[in-house]
């Protein structure tokens, strides 16, 4: 069964493939890879570069911390992802249905710190600034105002117990704006449904340094630091 | 002990900030949610603690806490206590050996078996025949119903909440596992032990 599924390869992929990498898009240059190689999860997940200097976002989040989060916490996330999705690709090679299970752990953990943690870089920049548009709109229907909204999604944030995230998201199924937490790092489309537009991290990685143990010193500090650009970008995809 | 005792292996402003604010907001929360109410101690509040998620999050925080700097003493205090020999016996009966137990306690510490914030304990079943490890996560203990497959006595714990050893370790969390073996006060720990066999009971703490 495996060996007839490698001869049929997508003749555009292939070809594609053999294009330089850096000429491909990244998420084409991945199925292509899956297609070739017998990873049928698609090979390696990497760091993202911030959009910025790890210094941007002072003094809301320091250098330090950012470096930290970025080039330690996320990146471990990244390398355990690709250590459980090699071990993934084994036991889906050998048909081991229970091993396969059995990563569901790690690549829930591991997947969903690399997922939360890319959506969080981007919904951060030192230019933040709510225009008039529909995100804006959109959150003034829901909430009466830009204060309202924040005022819902700190409290609920701050209350996460432990580890966890706060999240601004739209409910597809009612097209309206819902605030949703999460517990350690559960994605939170794949537990929800909800689609991600504003993420604020609230392990105790993300303002330790900072903020110490006052953590609402810190969401309130993150407000400045939002890039509502991203959010509202991420608002007009998830209505298409 | 003073703030500074358990240097180099927890550092100062962790310990001073762990006890003054985390473990302090603890019993603030939990003298709040048990405000009007009949005194009771901490550790009776344990058990059926996932009925009332303040007394699960804050009860559970003041108590692993209160458990937790109690079984802990400067290195040259510490370096000098050992397992007793009836606690020696059942850890090798449970575990193997010493050795082996401290390689189990490390891989469920490690930051992939907690997922996020928790704790890990060696606990003694209530029959008081077994010593077992288990994580829990936030401020659960294995005194409360319901967390663990059964419940049961701690004699040992180790928090591994970030906020118990950013400062000095920021993300190297089995560098500060490995480290936190020199601070622990195997006198209290037999203690412990020798309590929870006799009176198959969790260990009282005090506040």
């Amino acid at each position: 069964m495996a060996l007839s599924k490698k001869i049929v390869i997508d003749s555009t992929l292939r070809a594609a493939a053999n294009v330089r990498s850096s000429n491909l898009p990244y998420d084409i240059l991945k199925a292509a890879s899956a297609r070739l190689s017998s990873a049928p999860s698609g090979g390696k997940h990497m760091l993202p570069d911030l959009p910025y200097d790890y210094a941007a976002l002072e003094p809301a989040i320091s250098a330090e911390t950012m470096t930290l989060h970025h080039s330690k916490h996320h990146n471990t996330y990244v390398t355990n992802l690709n250590v459980a999705l090699e071990k993934l690709d084994s036991a889906v090679s050998a048909g081991d249905v229970s091993a396969i299970i059995g990563l569901e752990g790690a690549l829930k953990f591991n997947g969903g710190g690399h997922l939360n943690h890319t959506l969080f870089w981007e919904n951060l920049s030192s230019d933040s600034e709510l225009k008039e548009g529909p995100l804006k709109a959109a959150i003034e229907e829901r909430f009466g105002g830009i204060d309202g909204m924040k005022s819902v999604v700190s409290a609920k944030t701050v209350a996460v117990q432990g580890s966890g995230w706060g999240w601004l998201a739209l409910d597809p199924t009612t097209g309206k704006l819902e605030v949703a937490t999460r517990a350690n790092q559960d994605p939170l489309q794949a537990t929800t449904g909800l689609i991600p537009l504003l993420g604020i991290d609230v392990w105790e990685h993300a303002y330790y340094v900072d903020y110490r143990n006052v953590r609402p010193d810190y969401v309130n500090a993150i407000w400045n630091v939002i890039n509502w650009d991203v959010v509202e970008q991420r608002l007009l995809g998830a209505q298409k | 002990y003073a703030f500074d005792a358990l240097e180099p292996y927890i550092d100062t402003p962790t310990m001073k900030i762990h006890h003054d604010k985390h473990h302090a907001t603890y019993v603030a929360n939990i003298n709040k949610a048990t405000e009007g109410k009949d005194e009771v101690p901490i550790l009776d509040l344990m058990a059926n603690a996932l009925e009332a998620t303040p007394v699960r999050n804050s009860g559970g925080g003041h108590y692993n806490h209160a458990f937790f700097w109690e079984l802990m003493a400067p290195h040259d205090k510490a370096s000098k206590t050992k397992p007793s020999s009836k606690l020696m016996a059942m850890i090798d009966k449970s575990f193997g050996s010493f050795d082996e137990m401290k390689a189990k306690f490390e891989a469920q510490a490690a930051p992939g078996a907690v997922f996020g914030s928790g704790w890990v304990w060696v606990c003694v079943n209530l029959a008081g025949d077994e010593l077992k490890i288990v994580g829990t996560p936030n401020q659960d203990n294995p005194l409360m119903k319901g967390v663990a497959d059964e419940v049961m006595l701690p004699i040992l714990g180790l928090d591994v909440w970030e906020h118990a050893y950013y400062l000095k370790y920021q993300n190297r969390r089995p560098e500060y596992v490995s480290n936190w073996w020199n601070v622990v006060n195997w006198d209290k720990v037999n203690e412990n032990f020798d309590y929870v066999v006799a009176n198959h009971v969790g260990v009282n703490v005090k506040g």
